[in-house]
């Protein structure tokens, strides 16, 4: 365990550096991916096929794929970034189908009846979804949503093997190989940097969680 | 028939006799071949002379040091540097068999006896003398700085120093151990698993400098196409050493020796194959270490 008390300080900017980035990523795929569930709930035909194959592309794509698109194919149209922009657009980019799909879930288990009882009372669409179905629907998508993102914040690990140096997983990498290091003790201390990161998350989700049952 | 065959002899004689003849002079035909060899038997040397033949393990994939090219044909120095010692056991180019021999596999195709010794960008290292034998260094490989070669700004160690610089390297080789104490800090750093991410992101502009040992980034800029450039100098020391049985000091020695009488075939060698790419520092044969 000497490699991982000695490097504490590595490990620390290893786990801000890994936070950063799924913060960043949370945050961009929440919104891209919401207004992307707008898009294929919308009553317009064209902004519902884009939803439509968004969510079909992007979902059925590897990770690292969407990765290397971006990171290698951006940059040879000209379009100069660092690879930690790079890395967290990827992200984004892959998540925000998947937060889409939660969402979605969500707007579909609300009764039509809502709905058309709110077109009834002469609503427009953008009011329906936003004060009618939105909030009934964030409700059941709380649990599939955050196991999305929980999802993502360990997929942000792939990053690492991808020019995002300084992260935690390239943390683990460079004391396990460069100077001779036991892997089992390091990759555990890279575990419990990930684990220090995605169980709060999940403690958040699930008050979320309680919060919503009571309002019921 | 009688006759014929006479005949036939008697052509083939003198078209053997006119090729040795022509054999010295003839750039193309590569190190010299030692007829005149005399080795104590029981020896390696001896046990290969008579044998008639060699197998020498090298790597397939190192441009400039040990590549197979289209024609299925390997080229590099260190191919070179191997029909240097086949030829001072008295066993042309084409008898020699070349077996490829990954990084992972160098000593145990050593140990079971499958090749006679191994030349492929072998760092000499006491970890891999715990099992084998080597002879040499025939070359000191060292980290070096690749830079596209449009880019007349970054020209040493010193230039990195600038934080916009951007460098790219391999997650947890020993390169990116060094390089980081030339950085003025790590943000500027960019880490992939393999070298090649690091080639593609210098030619489309997301790094500016590549650094790993010269020998690879070598192999890169000759395929580049004129994209890379190797610049400023070596600044780690890599030996190369050529691999052999264990204890067989015999053959280290002799090894040694052949280096040291052929420093122009040595030279050579360089010349022809990784020394015709641009920024590598001129090849010169090192002291041999002791054999044991």
């Amino acid at each position: 365990m000497d490699a991982v008390f000695d490097n504490l300080d590595l490990f620390w900017s290893g786990y801000l550096r890994s936070l950063g980035i799924c913060l960043w990523a949370m945050a961009g795929s929440l919104v891209l991916g919401t207004l992307i569930a707008a898009c294929r709930v919308s009553p317009v035909p064209a902004l519902r096929w884009f939803g439509t194959s968004w969510v079909t592309l992007v979902r059925n794509c590897p990770l690292t794929v969407v990765l290397f698109m971006i990171a290698f194919g951006i940059p040879e149209l000209g379009i100069n970034a660092s690879y930690y922009v790079f890395g967290v657009a990827a992200l984004v980019l892959y998540t925000s189908a998947f937060v889409c799909e939660a969402i979605r879930s969500g707007i579909n288990a609300v009764p039509v009846g809502q709905a058309e009882a709110a077109r009834a009372i002469g609503l427009t669409f953008t009011q329906n979804l936003s004060q009618v179905i939105m909030p009934q629907a964030l409700r059941t998508c709380i649990p599939p949503l955050g196991s999305v993102i929980i999802a993502m914040f360990k997929n942000s690990a792939v990053l690492g093997a991808f020019g995002v140096a300084g992260d935690l997983w390239g943390v683990g990498k460079r004391l396990s190989s460069a100077q001779g290091y036991d892997a089992l003790p390091v990759f555990i201390g890279v575990a419990i940097g990930y684990l220090c990161i995605t169980l709060p998350a999940a403690a958040v989700l699930a008050y979320l969680e309680r919060k919503v049952a009571i309002a019921r | 028939m009688r006759f014929r065959r006479t005949k036939a002899v008697v052509v083939g004689v003198s078209l053997a006799l006119a090729m040795a003849a022509c054999g010295g002079d003839d750039k193309d035909s590569g190190p010299e071949v030692k007829s005149d060899i005399d080795f104590e038997s029981g020896t390696t040397m001896a046990e290969i002379a008579d044998r008639g033949t060699v197998t020498i393990g090298t790597k397939f994939d190192q441009p400039g040091f040990g590549l197979r090219n289209l024609k299925g044909e390997p080229e590099g120095f260190d191919v070179e540097v191997g029909k240097i010692i086949a030829g001072a056991l008295g066993i042309p180019a084409e008898d020699i068999t070349w077996k490829e021999t990954p990084s992972d596999v160098r000593e145990q195709v050593i140990e079971n006896g499958d090749v006679d010794f191994v030349i492929a960008t072998y760092t000499i290292n006491d970890e891999r003398k715990k099992r084998i034998t080597f002879a040499g260094p025939y070359y000191v490989a060292g980290q070096q700085l690749m830079v596209r070669s449009d880019d007349d700004k970054i020209k040493d160690l010193e230039d990195l120093k600038d934080p916009k610089v951007r460098v790219c390297s391999v997650t947890g080789s020993t390169p990116s151990e060094t390089i980081r104490d030339f950085l003025a800090n790590e943000r500027q750093l960019t880490l992939f698993d393999v070298y090649d991410k690091c080639a593609s992101a210098l030619k489309n502009g997301q790094t500016d400098v590549v650094t790993t040992d010269n020998v690879i980034l070598a192999g890169f800029v000759s395929e580049s196409d004129g994209d890379f450039k190797l610049v400023g100098d070596q600044f780690t020391e890599e030996p190369y050493g050529i691999g052999i049985k264990k204890g067989d000091v015999d053959f280290c020695e002799f090894i040694n020796e052949t280096l040291e009488a052929n420093e122009d075939s040595y030279n050579e060698a360089w010349s022809s194959t990784a020394g015709k790419i641009e920024g590598t520092s001129p090849a010169q044969l090192p002291d041999a270490d002791s054999c044991s």
